[in-house]
């Protein structure tokens, strides 16, 4: 057969669109990282990351650890950090963990929990207004970042498919100084032409994988043999997570899937095919429009 | 079914029903997750309001209190034949901005009006800004035919007027299907209602639109997006990446760049993470290792040798679309980005500025939001592009102020000036060079300094030259490679053949500028003197010279005088002024 000339795949099409986003962000912000929730989304991104760079991400990753995440997950992350020899940086609200005041903890709703856990301490780590952690490979531990500074520019996994307030995003999306996000003002952003001028205090959140939906970051896993952290496949309980988060608000599906290509048959014709990704999430519930709130304030 | 998704744009001026259409859509193919719209459904009882198809897109609490969708939203459905993503423009004028953002993107689109109301405003502006954005595939959707009686005739003087309308913009509909988005009635399948009307439903009509523009079949055009060198990773290679516009790429292709002229061939197509790859197809990013190693920027547009090469222009002729907050006039200047390149822009000229909303030309001089001009632009630079009609893509650009995009548009051509001569001559220079085996860097590394010209102007007697000698010499004892060359060293020897005067002065210039071209590409410090260079000269010099740290200094009284020059000097302190200089060449 002859060699096509153009990409005619789906996956490949998405896969030279965020390449070019990524690059053009690597271009443009100086102070650059990349959140890494753990989570297939962000893993895929930073595998993107990878082919953009030839093998290499030539930016730090950012972790919002809200001390209530699954314990695989952490266990998984510091293995990637290692295996790819990543820049791992690691930021956490002390405050209200300290003062025990959390969702788990009973004292504040799943919303509060969420905006301070998440929201708040993401902000004040891309600020470096709080203590941050990174992974020293020579110590092969965690250290303080003596070197923090703000990012300006902040890389981010989020797809348009996921839920209402996501499906409105930019692939370059201001954030004001307050960490806002107005989502009635956003610039216009066409023929890969893209906000990469930014005014002094604000920074951009840049989403190279908006256009990807579950499924096709599921045949993406599947193709490219990204490894995943084992949440995601049954162990053999007759269950699996299909979107990860604090364990004291996030559910496992009944699912025997234990392979990504398992999974992709069931996202196209098995029983996940008409039931939202999310729904295994509470914070998404308690309140009509409660997820776009917390973007607005600077959750992912 | 097949692979493919098909970018669509639903348009049309506000309360049209465009959101209606795409709830419909949405649910009459069944592409709702399970759930959705009972649960939608049961929140509208709860609020006591009447469900309506437009709320499944509404999800924003913001855009459901205004009742308005103030973005572009995004979200898929299909048919038997393929996957569609739908751009869902908002139709407010003053979400405009947004309805441009998706599109832009869009393969297609849908042009939605109300029976009742007919054709307006943002009717006909959607309808240009389509033509503009070179959206050529659209079906006009004659919606709320219920409000109408499904009168045939009400359909037909709609059609008729748009037709005309269409027209006059150089587009043509595919085809005017009357619906009720409402009732569903011509969405998927054909309406008993509007027995009269026997062509396709729109779910029909959007499966015979095309996916894709040809660009596989185009002249190869890669706008480069950076160039890497991962050294502290051990890699050795520069690798200059960019994603594939048009065309394709093959190892040992001879490459040339634009506009500088800069040429080599493909060494390898890297990929991770396997090895290599022999070939790099239209649509790719890809990353690429040259044979010969020249110093190229972010910006360039790298093309085939023996493939049509694209038009280099510091003056463009465009069509420009405006939607900046703040009025913009003759003189104005702003940013303005074209595949990777990004230059200072200012309007020189202003054809006719054009009202989309009732076709009109105003004489006005004032560009105000929303409007559409025809002007002529001056670039800080020269840009590479192609005309709007060989290249859909290489043709665009957008325009910044203020850090926001506000305005695009396309180039219709390059306009002839004593500049773009200077340019053309320059281009052909590059293309014809024969590159050496040693680089800049290497050279650079084994001389220890960077290649930098001084170039010293002013009146007459202002000091200019014992300055210039005194920094050769100091520089020649700190043991750099350095050279000092006045402008009459070369009027009388390599311009011989030319007569002094004004009508020979800029092939004077030009002339002089090469052999200091020549010097530099050696890999010397050069400094040279010049009697009253003016800032127009020393544009050309940047023109001429691409790449090269220059320092320029003017001696003389008047500080009015050439604005990009580093060091004005109005008395005779050489030695002071010579250290200020050297400190700048050394850091």
């Amino acid at each position: 057969m002859a060699e096509e000339t153009k990409l005619n795949d789906p996956l490949d099409k998405l896969e030279a669109q965020s390449i070019f986003i990524l690059r053009e962000a690597y271009h443009h912000f100086k102070s650059l990282g990349m959140l890494w929730s753990i989570g297939k989304d962000s893993t895929v991104m930073l595998y993107l990351a990878r082919k953009a760079f030839l093998g290499h991400v030539p930016f730090p990753l950012i972790h919002i650890d809200t001390q209530f995440k699954i314990p695989e997950m952490i266990e998984y992350r510091d293995q990637m950090v290692r295996d790819w020899k990543l820049q791992m940086i690691v930021g956490k609200d002390q405050v209200s963990l300290d003062n025990k005041e959390t969702f788990p903890d009973g004292k504040i709703s799943r919303l509060d929990c969420c905006q301070r856990l998440k929201s708040s301490a993401l902000k004040n780590t891309l600020a470096a207004d709080t203590d941050r952690y990174i992974f020293d490979h020579s110590l092969d531990k965690y250290v303080i970042d003596k070197n923090a500074s703000s990012f300006t520019g902040v890389i981010a996994g989020i797809r348009a498919d996921e839920e209402g307030s996501r499906s409105k995003e930019r692939y370059f999306s201001p954030r004001n100084e307050k960490n806002q996000w107005k989502v009635g003002s956003q610039p216009p952003e066409f023929w890969s032409q893209y906000k990469t001028e930014f005014a002094p205090d604000t920074h951009v959140r840049i989403h190279p994988i908006l256009d990807w939906t579950e499924l096709n970051v599921w045949e993406y896993i599947q193709r490219e043999k990204i490894p995943m952290v084992s949440l995601y496949f049954d162990q053999g309980a007759g269950t699996r997570y299909r979107s990860l988060g604090c364990y004291p608000c996030t559910n496992p599906v009944e699912s025997t899937s234990t392979t990504p290509a398992e999974i992709v048959q069931e996202l196209k014709a098995g029983k996940f095919s008409q039931i939202a990704e999310r729904s295994g999430r509470a914070q998404d519930k308690e309140d009509g429009g409660g997820l776009e709130a917390l973007r607005r304030d600077g959750y992912m | 079914m097949n692979n493919e998704v098909l970018h669509l744009v639903i348009v049309g001026h506000v309360d049209h029903g465009k959101s209606t259409v795409i709830g419909r859509l949405l649910c009459d193919t069944n592409s709702l997750p399970l759930g959705k719209l009972d649960s939608l459904k049961k929140q509208c009882k709860l609020n006591s309001k009447a469900f309506e198809y437009a709320f499944l897109l509404d999800a924003l609490k913001d855009e459901q209190s205004q009742g308005i969708t103030i973005d572009t939203a995004r979200v898929f459905f299909q048919s038997l034949k393929r996957k569609y993503l739908i751009l869902d423009a908002p139709g407010h004028i003053e979400f405009l901005k947004n309805m441009v953002s998706g599109a832009a993107k869009a393969e297609a689109a849908l042009l939605v009006i109300d029976a009742l109301e007919g054709v307006q405003e943002n009717t006909k502006r959607h309808a240009y800004i389509l033509s503009l954005l070179g959206v050529k595939q659209i079906a006009v959707v004659i919606n709320k035919m219920d409000l109408v009686d499904y009168k045939e005739d009400r359909f037909h003087s709609l059609v008729k007027e748009m037709t005309q309308f269409l027209k006059e913009l150089g587009l043509q509909a595919q085809s005017f299907i009357p619906i009720s988005a409402f009732h569903g009635e011509n969405l998927v399948e054909s309406s008993s209602k509007m027995p009269w009307y026997k062509a396709y439903s729109i779910l029909e009509q959007l499966d015979q639109f095309e996916a894709n523009q040809a660009l596989e079949t185009l002249d190869f055009r890669l706008p480069v997006q950076d160039v890497y060198k991962f050294t502290n990773y051990g890699d050795q290679d520069r690798l200059i990446v960019g994603q594939i516009l048009s065309g394709q790429l093959s190892i040992n292709d001879e490459v040339h760049f634009y506009p500088s002229g800069k040429k080599t061939r493909v060494k390898s197509i890297p990929d991770y993470p396997n090895q290599q790859k022999s070939f790099g197809k239209t649509g790719e990013s890809i990353a690429f290792s040259m044979s010969e190693q020249i110093y190229i920027k972010r910006g360039e547009v790298a093309v085939k040798q023996g493939q049509t090469p694209p038009l280099v222009s510091s003056t463009i002729l465009v069509n420009l679309f405006y939607m900046g907050k703040k009025p913009i006039g003759l003189g104005s200047s702003f940013d303005l980005k074209s595949m990777t390149q990004k230059v200072t822009a200012t309007i020189i000229e202003i054809k006719s500025i054009f009202d989309s909303s009732n076709l009109s030309t105003k004489t006005n001089q004032e560009i105000v939001e929303n409007s559409i001009v025809e002007c002529i632009i001056d670039l800080s630079e020269p840009i590479a592009f192609d005309s709007h009609q060989s290249h859909p893509l290489s043709s665009r650009f957008v325009v910044v102020m203020d850090y926001e995009i506000c305005g695009g548009g396309v180039i219709k051509e390059g306009v002839k000036s004593e500049k773009s001569d200077q340019i053309e001559k320059k281009l052909i220079r590059n293309l014809k060079w024969e590159n050496s085996q040693i680089t800049r860097l290497d050279r650079s590394k084994k001389y220890g300094q960077a290649p930098t010209l001084i170039i010293v102007t002013g009146p007459k007697d202002s000091g200019k030259k014992p300055l210039a000698k005194l920094l050769e010499t100091k520089l020649f004892e700190m043991g750099k490679f350095v050279y000092f060359l006045g402008i009459g060293n070369v009027l009388y020897g390599v311009d011989a053949d030319i007569k002094d005067g004004e009508d020979n002065r800029s092939e004077h210039i030009r002339r002089y500028f090469e052999v200091l071209n020549l010097l530099l590409n050696s890999g010397l410090i050069v400094i040279t003197t010049a009697i009253d260079l003016t800032q127009k000269e020393l544009n050309q010099l940047k023109t001429q010279l691409s790449d090269t740290k220059t320092i320029e200094v003017y001696m003389g009284q008047n500080e009015q005088v050439l604005d990009s020059a580093l060091y004005k000097f109005c008395d005779r302190d050489f030695v002071k002024q010579s250290e200020e200089i050297i400190k700048q060449i050394t850091c």
